[in-house]
């Protein structure tokens, strides 16, 4: 995989946790207009790459670019500004405020686009009847719909998203591939972290693996879908399994 | 709550039935004129509370500051007010209520000033090096309010001082048989004015809504592009603000100030903060005016009981809820 359009470049990163030492030299590069699966076993380091490239935890080596310019050293608020959307496994919804405030917030000073309200509504309608309602009274599925709608409420340079399907249901899973592949349509970047393969072999461009705090394989999504030793050899799972 | 600090959720009926629930409870042990008298004490000492809690619980609930020092700005509240008055004794004597108000309206602008100014100094010499670190917090800020104490002392003397009420805002009103004392009728409303602007504030501003979605979840208020650090100074500074405002309204209560008089009530303003949980505008101001109607129906119906009964609603109310009134957030 070529980094030569590369939106966001990784390069030696190094983090540790307290005593941990957590990424060992991560390497990565996320494609402009691409979508690049992060795939790995349960303790990779997947959501430990994704913290640290927004900085909410502090690499303690190697560099990460975006576009171009260094951003290790960015507080959290200055890399979001820069035009990165983050949503956390948790998914970081403030549970006590509507969706209509949870959306507000990640609007600027004026306040709802009105096309881009309804572009989001358009992508996920069931938001639109719970407009008024509490976050925290949401489903699962309807609370992942809120925070990517959150994270693409306004135009984003690059998207990060850490599970989206985590725990959903297949219907639910399913809606948000459709996202997903609609939101490539509109050529945003987005960096996704996924350990449902189905997702990743549906919606992914580019696929980087991740084992043990490094980058152990990086080439085309499709590639890796075809190739179940390699699938197994990487991932420990076969394709056929995941269908 | 539908919202995170002010609005009421359907679940907590029980909650919001505990005040009237209360209130009634106590009716069949008194007379009409005495409950109503008690009721109306209560409500008012309970909204001079909320006055001086209410910044805590702001100040906690986003910043997760255990702040000891809540007190010295009550305490600088309460002195700012002897020295307004002693600046202006002839208006607060005089029989005349425009001139009294103007009294007590200036003392309430210079202690509303002067400890938002001393919260932004404080937040920003001392408690921003403690972010995070609990144990520092609670020794640097007890120790913030020794400093503060002995600060008064060295500005304005170790003896307490009287601070009479301006003269239109002694004696009592009567109503349906009770005495309402009017300095509790003004006092009561001023929190209850206080609760509205901090309602709108929250409810109706930017401002307010990045303060409640970062009482849930700081780390993601950060990842949507929002600087915290400057919504913290700005938490800090309103919430050392009202205990300023809180401190005057208790000293006028009290008629005599004394070094401790912010710290003695630091106490109480914890116990408040966790009946009503911790964050909580409206557990702030139901939990205050609880502990007030408690503290006198208390006081009126087994004095000797009366010390211990805020400790002891502190834990009935954890028994039932332990999370207090009205949690906020998951942290």
């Amino acid at each position: 995989m070529s980094d030569g359009a590369a939106l966001l470049r990784l390069a030696g990163i190094h983090t540790h946790i307290g005593r941990y030492h957590i990424l060992h030299g991560v390497d990565l590069a996320v494609r402009r207009g691409r979508l690049t699966m992060l795939l790995g076993r349960n303790g990779a380091g997947k959501t430990t790459t994704l913290r640290t490239i927004m900085g909410l935890w502090r690499r303690s080596a190697g560099e990460i670019d975006f576009d171009g310019r260094p951003i290790g050293d960015l507080e959290t608020p200055d890399i979001a500004r820069l035009g990165i959307a983050y949503v956390p496994e948790t998914m970081g919804i403030f549970a006590q405020l509507t969706v209509r405030e949870n959306l507000l917030l990640a609007t600027g000073p004026q306040g709802f686009d009105e096309a881009q309200l309804e572009a989001v509504l358009a992508l996920f309608p069931a938001l639109r009847e719970k407009w008024h309602n509490a976050a925290g009274s949401l489903s699962g599925g309807q609370k992942q719909m809120l925070a990517i709608s959150r994270a693409i409420i306004e135009p984003r340079r690059l998207l990060i998203v850490d599970e989206p399907t985590k725990g959903l249901a297949p219907a639910v899973i399913q809606l948000l591939i459709d996202a997903f592949l609609r939101l490539k349509q509109s050529a945003t970047t987005i960096l996704l972290v996924e350990q449902n393969f189905h997702v990743a072999r549906s919606v992914g461009d580019d696929v980087a693996v991740m084992d043990d705090g490094r980058i152990v394989h990086t080439g085309a999504m499709a590639d890796l879908a075809a190739d179940e030793t390699l699938q197994r050899h990487l991932l420990g799972l076969s394709l056929a399994s995941h269908q | 709550m539908n919202g995170a600090l002010l609005r009421f959720r359907a679940g907590d009926w029980g909650a919001y039935a505990i005040l009237p629930v209360m209130a009634l409870a106590t009716l069949p042990a008194m007379s009409f004129s005495t409950w109503l008298t008690l009721t109306v004490a209560g409500i008012a000492m309970g909204m001079m509370l909320f006055l001086m809690a209410a910044g805590l619980t702001l100040i906690f609930g986003l910043m997760q500051v255990f702040t000891f020092a809540h007190g010295a700005f009550i305490t600088l509240g309460a002195y700012l007010a002897v020295s307004v008055v002693a600046v202006m004794a002839g208006w607060s004597a005089a029989e005349s209520w425009w001139l009294n108000l103007a009294v007590l309206a200036a003392a309430l602008l210079v202690a509303l000033v002067a400890s938002g100014a001393a919260g932004y100094v404080f937040e920003r010499v001392i408690i921003r090096r403690v972010y995070g670190a609990h144990l520092r917090q609670i020794l640097i800020t007890v120790g913030g309010l020794i400093i503060a104490e002995q600060l008064v002392v060295a500005l304005w003397g170790a003896n307490p001082l009287p601070l009479p009420k301006p003269a239109s805002l002694r004696g009592s009103i009567i109503l349906g048989g009770a005495a309402i004392e009017k300095y509790r009728i003004l006092a009561a409303s001023l929190g209850l004015l206080a609760y509205a602007g901090l309602h709108l504030l929250l409810n109706r501003t930017r401002v307010g809504l990045l303060v409640r979605a970062g009482v849930e979840n700081l780390e993601m208020v950060e990842a949507l592009g929002y600087r915290i650090r400057r919504l913290f100074i700005g938490v800090f500074v309103i919430g050392t603000a009202l205990a300023g405002i809180g401190g005057v309204m208790w000293a006028f209560y009290q008629e005599l100030v004394t070094r401790s008089i912010g710290g003695d009530m630091t106490i109480l303003i914890f116990i408040i903060l966790i009946i009503g949980g911790l964050g909580s505008i409206g557990g702030c101001v139901t939990a205050a005016v609880l502990v007030g109607l408690v503290t006198n129906y208390v006081g009126f119906l087994a004095p000797k009981l009366a010390l211990g009964s805020t400790i002891v609603l502190m834990m009935a109310i954890l028994l039932w809820r332990p999370r207090g009134l009205f949690p906020v957030g998951a942290r």
